[in-house]
């Protein structure tokens, strides 16, 4: 039994009545006020989340970008300064540790973002896996906190907060990240997020996130921002076909199984750990991930059984109701002669087979 | 909207309403707000006999299933259209406009009271 932790935002969220999960350890917020008003607001206006819980583990030194490459299964080298990457951590036998979003922040400098259930196990690999190259791996995680401003007004928003100063935010790149502060404290400000709407994720010391949290709800008031808490967030991702650790992707999940493949890069020269089991590729007849799109009310959830016919082919990795296209959801592993685009499946819900089409992926995908 | 403190409760977490031989049945504000936005509800049609303890219904959130109990044996009386109409009731105004079944009883099982179920829940 690991011992509670709490977020720097904590009293900030007790403050606004939030409700709690236990999410790896950390109680975090899971709403402020309902899951649909604050999927709205992201899609519509924008929300804070507090990100807090996330691993921040720094990889830097000279050989760093070769570190990368040969722990990761993308070509991190490659990334130029001020640019971000999703990127997988597999295990030797191909599956996966961890996704992670990668920003390099420096010549010879990285910053590693893993979630917060495989922050220790990450930075441990890294560790290891690094050793052999002129780097050192650093877990940062207890001194960064963040915060994510996601939705269309998004950036108005930031713009306009007070004490906030990030030079080129408005020309800022999707999957770019930026140096700026937010009154003396040093901030990294990123284009990235996970809620499929455009937005910034901040990373900035813990005793400056109060006060920053503060400015944000107050400039972004009158645009209709509000906190949002973890369940809206789930909803948001799976409308966005965003997988989920321990929901689509595990260590029993090739990355080419779960819609990642491409993340994978076999070109690069060299060694990465996991790139034998990968080029091995997966068993004959091993299941792939799809979207399914239902009609009615009733969504298939987790681990719900799918059947082509009278045979169950698969299981539903996440589903809800998607908030915004009114209809059910669900993320699925099926049998890859049950996958093709347009399949007509059936979703075991609770005793009753619901029809179910497969969909490609994301379900939502924002107007650019 | 009832008084709360003069409805019975189910550990169920669901509240009834005695009215002569007829239970009206819905489920708390504390099971309403644990459960999340209620976007389906699924409840047993009028004329279906019910048994107590045994899932009758079935309230959907965004995030998760709750079940429906029967508190008591009987037969549906009327079944909410306003609430399967508009799953939100449940969360706006679980003791009134979101109540969800009617049971024609012929005795009524010991249930909690308003002070059982406060202690129950921690409130």
């Amino acid at each position: 039994m690991t011992e509670e932790r709490f977020s720097p935002l904590h009293q900030r969220h007790l403050d606004a009545g939030a409700s709690f999960t236990d999410f790896a350890g950390w109680m975090m917020p899971v709403r402020y006020s309902s899951d649909l008003a604050e999927h709205h607001a992201v899609r519509t206006a924008a929300a804070l989340f507090d990100l807090s819980h996330m691993g921040e583990i720094l990889v830097l030194g000279p050989e760093a970008s070769d570190a990368l490459d040969y722990a990761l299964a993308g070509k991190l080298s490659a990334i130029a300064i001020g640019q971000a990457k999703y990127s997988l951590l597999l295990s030797r036998e191909g599956g996966i540790v961890d996704d992670l979003v990668v920003y390099r922040t420096g010549e010879d400098r990285y910053l590693v973002v893993a979630n917060a259930s495989n922050r220790e196990a990450v930075a441990a690999e890294l560790r290891d896996r690094c050793s052999p190259f002129a780097c050192d791996v650093q877990d940062e995680s207890d001194d960064i906190a963040l915060i994510a401003v996601q939705g269309p007004r998004a950036l108005e928003i930031l713009t306009e907060v007070p004490g906030v100063r990030v030079d080129g935010l408005d020309d800022l790149g999707y999957y770019r990240s930026a140096h700026g502060h937010y009154g003396e404290h040093a901030m990294l400000v990123a284009r990235t997020g996970y809620t499929g709407e455009d937005g910034f994720e901040l990373y900035l010391a813990p005793e400056a996130a109060p006060a920053l949290w503060d400015a944000l709800l107050e400039t972004g008031a009158g645009a209709g921002l509000v906190p949002a808490g973890l369940a809206s967030r789930d909803t948001l991702r799976l409308e966005a076909g965003m997988p989920l650790y321990g929901h689509e992707l595990s260590l029993d999940t090739v990355p080419s199984q779960a819609g990642p493949g491409r993340v994978v890069n076999l070109k690069k020269e060299g060694d990465f750990v996991g790139r034998a089991a990968i080029e091995a590729g997966p068993d004959d007849g091993a299941r792939v991930l799809v979207g399914l799109a239902a009609e009615g009310k009733r969504a298939g959830r987790a681990d719900y059984p799918v059947f082509d016919g009278e045979d169950e082919v698969g299981i539903i990795t996440s589903g809800a109701l998607s908030p915004t296209l009114g209809h059910p959801i669900a993320m699925a592993f099926v049998a890859p002669d049950s996958a093709d685009l347009g399949t007509e499946l059936f979703i075991d819900v609770r005793g009753t087979r619901i029809p179910a089409t497969v969909v490609s992926l994301p379900f939502y995908k924002r107007k650019a | 909207m009832p008084d709360k403190t003069t409805l019975q409760y189910t550990p169920e977490h669901e509240w009834v309403q005695v009215d002569g031989d007829v239970a009206t049945v819905g489920i708390t504000a504390y099971a309403a707000e644990k459960l999340g936005d209620v976007v389906f509800v699924d409840l047993p049609a009028a004329g279906s006999n019910i048994a107590s303890g045994k899932v009758v219904g079935e309230i959907e959130s965004t995030k998760s299933v709750g079940e429906l109990f029967a508190p008591v044996d009987g037969e549906i009386v009327e079944a909410n259209q306003a609430v399967v109409d508009s799953p939100e009731l449940v969360n706006s105004d679980p003791f009134g406009e979101g109540w969800l079944i009617k049971v024609r009883f012929a005795s009524l099982p010991e249930l909690l009271s308003f002070d059982e179920y406060s202690a129950l829940v921690g409130e």
